[in-house]
């Protein structure tokens, strides 16, 4: 049993668990993830960065958004409850190295498995840039922690809301611009880390990007995970999750994310009078 | 197709017409009794076992069929060693709980071997019965019987006899059927043993890739929970490569021993176009979400499984039949099994194929999926298919498929369940270089031993085998469990 140690809301929708797992928070490396199973028989695997880890304290921080029953379920678990299931460190962790400046882009919730690869960057004597942006400032998370690493970071809302108004990609475009950048990072969703990509391409920068396809075990078994990288099949659970994004098949990608988008709707119609409602749920 | 309500009428009538004392050419006479199946059109309906298993009164026909050879070529026949014409010999005195003593000196899952086995393959095919009817068909229904003892004793099976605590400890990596039985014999022997799962359920392939119709799972948790209380424990969430090394279990976890048998886990793809479109899936994946995850229960399981219309599987093993026997259970309209060779060379079961069949599903014989496509949603919408016929045998023995250029022909589907085997998971041997491992990524091990090229680690089971069956991974579990304690015992 995993016991939540920890708990903040840290926007409508988007939650911090401090978790005990001394061993997870012993052996696991930036860029890794764990599978969270709320318990029992039926409820889902998901898939969830570790956002930190304290290795003294036997503890990892997972965020995560509540989006469908599964996360909000999750959600419900309050500081002292235990989680039955945490599986990890899981995937390869991410290649540290001292490139000189690396620009690391946070989009949304993806900020949250950022920090500790922005951690690492820095902790390996980079110069490191950070941008995080979101739709709007109550979406806009850890920006103190990620201040920590670089107090100038730049801010931006898709509804201007809070820093500037616009999308990740027009900040690093100037970044780009101005030169001496000699990598990229960015997390978030499919769709920020392909024009992420698309961005850097034009300077010819390389960029890391951490894949969020479907997976149910994360140990290589299922082959849901599966990417095209650079024509190459790879698993994001055993091969990822990080990969180089100028090699990503990223139309592939987000067609795969959208697997269930059909019956999760269904499923979502469902929950309303069905397994949620028993639960006493929405 | 007869009803279980016939098959037991018929028991009857024959138990009341044999004579005291039996005649091996009584015995031979007596006919083979059928399996109690649920009826077809019912049970693609449901989740439930298809096979009912045999009443008391059938089961003693069955067993009254048993010639009690004493060269006992069936033996021969069992990777573990079942000491059957000696169990059968019980069932007909009624003595069952005798019986299942008896399977359990050499087998540790007798309700689990007697479903899942290939008997036909194995004990049956061996069978003097079986000979004389010129029909390994027609052969005592061993695995059935097996099947029947388990279930008659459920409840009362007790825990063997643990010797004393030698202080000693072995790690078993993984839960599956090789793990079980390496596990068991070494905690018979005194050593304290600890099992790591990965998954949040243990029982490894029993339990995430067999269906339940086949298999089910309060059997596996049934037979877990028998070797928790013979002390062993079980430690899930532990991805051992990941959460902790091989190296690390030995040198800083203080294990004296460790037992790899980790599967063979990552699913083979065709290497054709179209794979990586939405509603293609391994049978890994399919199998997975509806077995571990239970996607089946949709009234309960968070976890959506794709709802398929018409399904494609590709292969021609049981892992094939399970997926479209699933498929089917799941909604699926129609189910075609695509399988490049005949029916002859289907690795599946017999019995397998036949309720597969029986349930509706096509096989559609020497056809070679050669591209998937897709619509601009990128679901599945066809399968281009090239027709194919059966050339010189290969090295396995089969006549191998031979494509016929220009035959291709396009079919509709909107889901393909790719099922040709899996390759050995790589995780272990990246994070173990001292593990020698072929070029398949199989560890290499002794045969006698299961003995790996790092000392103290032994392995066994489909990691070492490819693609084998539970009994095998059975037989080289208890095979390394014994190196394991020989090796414990001189290493004092």
């Amino acid at each position: 049993m995993y016991r939540i140690v920890r708990k903040e809301q840290l926007s409508q929708e988007v939650f911090l668990m401090e978790i005990e797992a001394p061993m997870i928070a012993r052996e696991r490396k930036a860029g890794q993830f764990v599978i969270v199973q709320k318990g029992g028989d039926f409820n889902e695997r998901i898939p969830l960065t570790i956002a930190d880890a304290s290795p003294e304290k036997g503890t990892i921080t997972i965020v995560y958004q509540r989006v469908g029953a599964s996360t909000f379920l999750l959600a419900e678990l309050e500081e002292g409850d235990a989680i039955e299931n945490v599986l990890g460190p899981l995937g390869t962790p991410t290649h540290i190295e001292k490139f000189g400046r690396v620009v690391c882009v946070g989009g949304g919730i993806g900020v949250a498995p950022l920090y500790p690869i922005a951690e690492a960057m820095k902790a390996a004597g980079n110069d490191v840039r950070v941008i995080i942006g979101a739709r709007n400032k109550e979406l806009i998370i850890e920006e103190d922690k990620m201040r920590t690493i670089d107090p100038d970071l730049t801010i931006v809302t898709d509804d201007g809301s809070y820093g500037e108004k616009g999308v990740v990609t027009v900040p690093l475009e100037r970044m780009l611009q101005e030169g001496n950048v000699d990598h990229v990072v960015a997390i978030g969703p499919a769709v920020m880390m392909k024009f992420c990509t698309k961005t850097a391409e034009k300077y010819n920068v390389p960029i890391t990007v951490s894949l969020n396809s479907i997976m149910i075990d994360g140990t290589g078994m299922c082959g849901g995970c599966r990417v095209d990288i650079g024509g190459e099949r790879k698993f994001v659970c055993v091969d990822g999750p990080e990969f180089d994004g100028h090699l990503v098949n990223w139309d592939n990608l987000m067609m795969r994310q959208r697997t269930y988008k059909a019956q999760e709707t269904e499923d979502n119609d469902k929950c309303r009078g069905g397994i949620c409602g028993k639960l006493g749920l929405k | 197709m007869k009803t279980p309500e016939i098959i037991e009428k018929e028991a009857k009538e024959i138990l009341a017409s044999l004579p005291s004392t039996l005649s091996p050419k009584d015995r031979a006479a007596i006919p083979h009794m059928d399996m109690p199946v649920q009826d077809p059109k019912e049970r693609i309906h449901n989740m439930s076992e298809v096979a009912l298993g045999y009443t008391e009164d059938e089961a003693i026909v069955e067993a009254s069929r048993c010639l009690q050879c004493r060269n006992k070529p069936c033996v021969n026949g069992c990777p573990v060693g079942i000491d059957i014409p000696a169990f059968i010999h019980k069932i007909t005195e009624k003595d069952y709980s005798g019986a299942l003593s008896v399977i359990q000196e050499s087998s540790l899952l007798p309700s689990i071997c007697g479903r899942v086995c290939p008997q036909e393959n194995q004990c049956q095919k061996y069978c003097t019965v079986g000979k004389m009817c010129k029909d390994v068909d027609k052969a005592v229904g061993i695995g059935r019987l097996e099947r029947f003892v388990a279930d008659h004793e459920a409840d009362k099976s007790t825990v063997p006899a643990i010797a004393p605590e030698t202080g000693k400890r072995v790690a078993i990596v993984g839960s599956g059927p090789a793990s079980i039985a390496c596990a068991a014999d070494v905690r018979r022997a005194g050593h304290s043993v600890t099992v790591f799962e990965a998954l949040h359920k243990m029982g490894g392939v029993l339990s995430y890739g067999i269906p339940e119709f086949r298999l089910p799972k309060r059997l596996v948790d049934k037979e877990i929970s028998k070797l928790k209380d013979m002390g062993i424990d079980f430690e899930k969430n532990v991805l051992v490569g990941r959460t902790r090394t091989i190296k690390e279990l030995m040198e800083e976890d203080g294990f004296d021993a460790v037992f790899v048998g980790t599967g063979a886990g990552l699913p083979k793809f065709m290497g054709i176009p179209g794979e990586d479109l939405v509603s293609v899936f391994s049978a890994n994946e399919y199998l997975t979400r509806s077995n571990l995850m239970k996607a089946y229960d949709g009234e309960h399981s968070l976890t959506p499984y794709f709802h398929a219309h018409r399904v494609a599987v590709f292969g021609g093993g049981n892992v094939a039949m399970d997926a479209a026997r699933t498929a089917l259970r799941l909604g699926a309209e129609t189910v075609d099994i695509i399988y490049r060779r005949s029916r002859e060379e289907m690795p599946a079961r017999k019995e397998e194929i036949e309720h597969a069949v029986e349930e509706g599903c096509n096989l559609r014989l020497l056809s070679q999926p050669v591209e998937i496509l897709g619509d601009e949603n990128g679901i599945v919408k066809g399968v281009v298919i090239r027709k194919c016929e059966l050339g010189e045998p290969d090295a396995s023995g089969r006549r191998s498929p031979v494509e016929i250029p220009g035959s291709d022909y396009t079919v509709e589907y909107d889901t393909v369940i790719v099922s040709i085997g899996n390759a050995s998971n790589p995780l272990i041997k990246k994070t173990t270089p001292e593990i020698e491992t072929n070029r398949r990524g199989n560890f290499v091990v002794n045969e006698e031993t299961c003995e790996t090229s790092m000392k103290g680690v032994y392995a066994g089971g489909d990691i070492v085998l490819g693609a084998a069956t539970v009994i095998l991974a059975m037989g080289q579990g208890r095979k390394a469990a014994a190196a394991i304690n020989e090796y414990l015992k001189e290493n004092k």
